[in-house]
């Protein structure tokens, strides 16, 4: 595909990259200058640049987790300028763009920070705490071909559209990387509440936050103080309201599971 | 030669598929957890297919290069799911959907699959709707459609603009439900090397762990393949960076045939490239054009011009003009064509002048800047994101980009590869949408095939294997494929050339656009068959791979996939230049009506071209599969 050509004005940063080979070794900051940036270039893309000059001098290029670059993989984690997922308000690293930045900066880039994340490699961290909180409980457990006429379960559209906002998370992991306490409540709140809004969800509601918000806590995720560093930091802008919604769900299971006990093994699977 | 039998069922179309479900054979429920089943990828056909098996209570092992299943690519799908639920109350039915869908691939696609893909869909609404999958709803409560290009109904469900994400994270639902019941075994950061044979049926795979570099051997009764398709040979396409045709690609090396490599789509709506270090393309939804009117300047010198400075009369409205019945909803084939027509006669619009308009001013004027940001806000501000312009206050910009395959790897009616005990389904196999896929199908069909289709047809298979008889991992044929994934590797980490891999990746792209993009010519081709052998010659000679085996190694990575992207690349040429005729996504200059449109010889290519591999140098073979339309009536494919 042919480029346009561009009447751009280009310019320069330094990258100062977080590099470590592993979680057993230390790490350092190197700074990375790079010239002709344009401003329509992704960060992801100038990255893919600097990395091309270190290979063709022969040394090994930055490791870092990209994928579909449209902002919805979850994939991409940099913390940038000591923010997850850079200055930019509402997108992932992927959907931040050289125009953000002028001549002269120096940008600093690092991994997602948090216990429960282990440092994988440079920029690469191992985010797998996420699809066990997943597989513990969110869910709603019907078999394939079980399902009734989709019509046959109205949803209120106020409903539904809160429900959507919550299911919009891409489980990037910016939140826990933005809370000071690397709490996942974000993340899991807004699986908790998506699948607890919709008619469906109510059977398990109360397995599912018992379950989820257990696991979440074995894997070493922090506690929510109520900064909402969560929200901000959010790709998808999450509200934090969906923490005190969970919250108020886990008081009520927690109080029924008191007189009643809930079992929060695997979802009657065969 | 391969022997390609297809196994359509006889009988009246519509009793197909009820009938084969009747009469495949079935694995009593106490054998079933003698079986294990491996399932490579994990987007939205290897999820629904590893949870439903199971659930049916097979074991399963799922392999994902992903760090999550959830990240994968049909994660990115924006528009929606087509279903023939008739909920509009439009005149919309199964066999509705089956037309609109074979002649949307321009009579290249079998009946039979279509048909069962058309019956199915309504169950897969369903399903996903009990799963939770916050789909579009009505103030009743009821479920919202929107239409898609190809259809005079409107089918399509939808998520906001992101109901890839929902299907995904409903088929993801369902798949950590049975991990974390212990049915299925999850590896991540695992990507599949190479396909195991054993006495000519798939009986494992090979492993390359991508954090530890660890090479294993994985042993089963079946191997099911859902690994996506394999745009990215073009290098600048929609796909996830990361996609790839490694796992299908092999497979074809092991014996698995191709079939019909050189349909590939070019999706109308996509965000104009703007320079050389650009590593994707982004898509902006179909659905856009539900609302957005899509114009060039009527004049050549008014292409510059600022579009708000472009009078009403001046302006040319080219699909509602060429297509009246269709308009701005004509199939993608046929949008990215006539839009590619205004740019060769110079109307297109940006400082390349391969753009054309995509104007939302009549919708703002009829729905409100509200109105239009309820139903495609999160579109707009990607688009915002990536070019800095409002689309609220200017029309997009857009351009054609490679979005999706219909080639793949050759399958019969029960997604059985040539391969006996080799699965595929979802974008990697060829059987749906003939040589052009509508839009809000893709979704349909990998959930079609991994919730409703694949679970019924593995037991034909397994039912004739004995249990307990899958062959160990130890044997020759193991360690044989083991050994050539270590030398693969060992050999790109060898070349230490100078340049990167994305330098090669990037030229084969640029080859495969001019040659064998939107317009493909014999002349053009044969140059492409010639050079892309030399482009590999110099990968194999000047790659630099830095780094070890024994760590993540993303260069090492995407060596290994763009090797395979330079073979496939080759083999897609060799299809397009033996395919002579226009059909589809698939256009040759040389055969083509007065008016542009895409001229088919059905006397000589109304089938499928299966092409098997015969040795690294050799010219692989053709086979043919005959396509018989017994229920439709190949007709010259109208929009107008």
């Amino acid at each position: 595909m042919v480029a346009e050509k561009t009447s751009k004005k280009l310019f320069s940063v330094t990258l100062r990259v977080w590099r470590q080979a592993n979680a057993q070794s230390p790490g350092r900051f190197v700074d990375y200058p790079a010239t002709d940036v344009n401003p329509d270039m992704s960060f992801l893309e100038l990255l893919d640049v600097v990395n091309d000059g270190l290979t063709r001098k022969g040394d090994e290029p930055v490791a870092f987790a990209h994928d579909c670059r449209e902002g919805i993989c979850g994939t991409c984690s940099c913390t940038i300028n000591g923010k997850p997922h850079g200055p930019g308000h509402g997108i992932a690293t992927c959907q931040l763009y050289m125009r953000t930045f002028k001549d002269g900066d120096v940008i600093i880039v690092e991994p997602f920070r948090a216990r429960a994340f282990p440092l994988v490699k440079d920029l690469v961290v191992d985010r797998s705490a996420f699809d066990k909180i997943q597989q513990a409980g969110g869910f709603i457990s019907v078999r394939t071909g079980a399902a009734p006429d989709a019509n046959s379960i109205p949803v209120p559209k106020a409903d539904a559209d809160l429900a959507m906002d919550a299911a919009t998370c891409i489980g990037c992991g910016a939140c826990v990387a933005a809370c000071k306490n690397s709490s996942a409540m974000l993340f899991v709140a807004a699986k908790v509440s998506h699948l607890g809004l919709m008619p469906q969800g109510q059977p398990e509601r109360d397995r599912r936050v018992l379950a989820m918000v257990r696991t979440m806590d074995d894997a070493g995720f922090g506690n929510c103080t109520n900064q909402y560093e969560c929200s901000a930091a959010c790709p998808k802008l999450i509200s934090h309201d969906f923490i005190a919604r969970m919250n108020r769900d886990y008081l009520a299971a927690s109080v029924k599971s008191a007189f009643q006990p809930v079992s929060l093994g695997g979802g009657g699977a065969g | 030669m391969a022997k390609l039998d297809s196994r359509i069922p006889s009988g009246p179309l519509a009793d197909k598929w009820r009938k084969h479900k009747t009469d495949i054979k079935l694995v009593n429920p106490a054998n079933k957890r003698k079986y294990e089943v491996i399932v490579v990828g994990a987007g939205l056909a290897g999820s629904s297919a590893a949870a439903t098996l199971a659930e049916l209570g097979y074991r399963v092992k799922c392999f994902v290069f992903h760090d999550s299943p959830r990240r994968a690519h049909s994660i990115a799908a924006q528009g929606g799911i087509n279903a023939a639920k008739n909920y509009q109350n439009d005149g919309d039915s199964v066999h509705r959907l089956f037309y609109d869908t074979i002649k949307g691939g321009d009579y290249r696609a079998r009946e039979a699959n279509v048909h069962r893909l058309a019956e199915v869909s309504v169950n897969i609404i369903d399903q996903c709707a009990a799963q939770g999958v916050p789909f579009a709803r009505e103030y009743g409560g009821l479920l919202a459609n929107r239409s898609f290009g190809g259809a005079q109904v409107s089918r399509t469900f939808y998520a906001r603009g992101q109901t890839g994400q929902q299907l995904l994270l409903g088929a993801y639902s369902a798949l950590s439900r049975m991990v974390g019941a212990g049915g299925v075994e999850l590896h991540t950061h695992s990507e599949m090397l190479d396909l195991v044979l054993v006495d000519g049926h798939a009986k494992g795979v090979i492993i390359r762990n991508l954090l530890t570099g660890e090479v294993t051997r994985h042993a089963a009764d079946a191997v099911i393949l859902a690994t996506g398709g394999y745009g990215n040979v073009f290098n600048l396409s929609t796909y996830a960076r990361q996609s790839n045709a490694t796992a299908i690609w092999r497979a074809y090396k092991r014996g698995a045939c191709f079939a019909n490599p050189c349909y590939t789509q070019i999706h109308p709506t996509c965000i104009p490239v703007s320079g050389d270090y650009q590593s994707k393309l982004t898509l902006m939804s179909e659905s856009l054009r539900n609302d957005g009117r899509i114009w060039v300047p009527k004049k050549k010198e008014d292409r510059l011009k600022a579009p708000g400075d472009i009078p009403e009369a001046d302006r040319d409205y080219f699909l509602e003009r060429i297509y009246p019945s269709f308009g701005n909803l004509c199939p993608r084939d046929v949008a990215s064509r006539a839009a590619k027509r205004m740019c060769d006669e110079g109307r297109g619009v940006g400082e390349s002048g391969l753009g054309v308009y995509l104007d939302f001013s009549d919708a703002i004027k009829r729905l409100g800047e509200n109105g239009v940001r309820e139903r495609y806000g999160n579109l707009f501000d990607i688009y915002h994101e990536i070019t800095a312009e409002s689309a609220y206050q200017q029309p997009m910009r857009i351009f054609p980009a490679v979005h999706y395959t219909m080639g793949g790897l050759w399958v019969d009616y029960n997604l059985m590869s040539n391969i006996p005990g080799l699965f595929v389904l979802g974008e990697a196999n060829f059987s749906d949408h003939g040589a052009n896929r509508l839009g809000a199908s893709a979704l349909m069909q990998g959930l079609a095939d991994g919730y409703f289709v694949i679970p019924y047809t593995i037991g034909d298979y397994l039912a004739g294997q004995k249990p307990g008889s899958r062959p160990a991992a130890d044997r020759a044929e193991f360690r044989q494929a083991e050994e050539n994934v270590t030398g693969m590797t060992k050999r790109l980490l060898g070349i230490k050339g100078k340049e990167p891999v994305s330098h090669f990746h990037k030229r084969l792209g640029k080859l495969m656009w001019e040659y064998c993009g939107m317009a493909r010519t014999k002349a053009g081709l044969e140059t492409a068959l010639q050079k892309i052998p030399e482009l590999r010659e110099e990968f194999w000679a000047s790659v630099n791979v830095p780094g070890s085996a024994a760590t993540l190694n993303q260069s090492l990575e995407q060596a290994g996939r763009v090797a395979d992207f330079i073979e496939l690349g080759e083999l897609m040429c060799r299809d397009a230049l033996t395919r002579e005729e226009s059909c589809g996504g698939h256009f040759r200059e040389e055969h083509q009506y007065e008016d542009g449109e895409c001229k088919r010889d059905d006397q000589n290519f109304a089938h499928a071209a299966a092409w098997e591999y015969q040795g690294e140098g050799k010219t692989p073979l053709r086979n043919v599969e005959p396509l018989n339309y017994e229920f439709t009536k190949m007709s010259v494919r109208s929009y107008k």
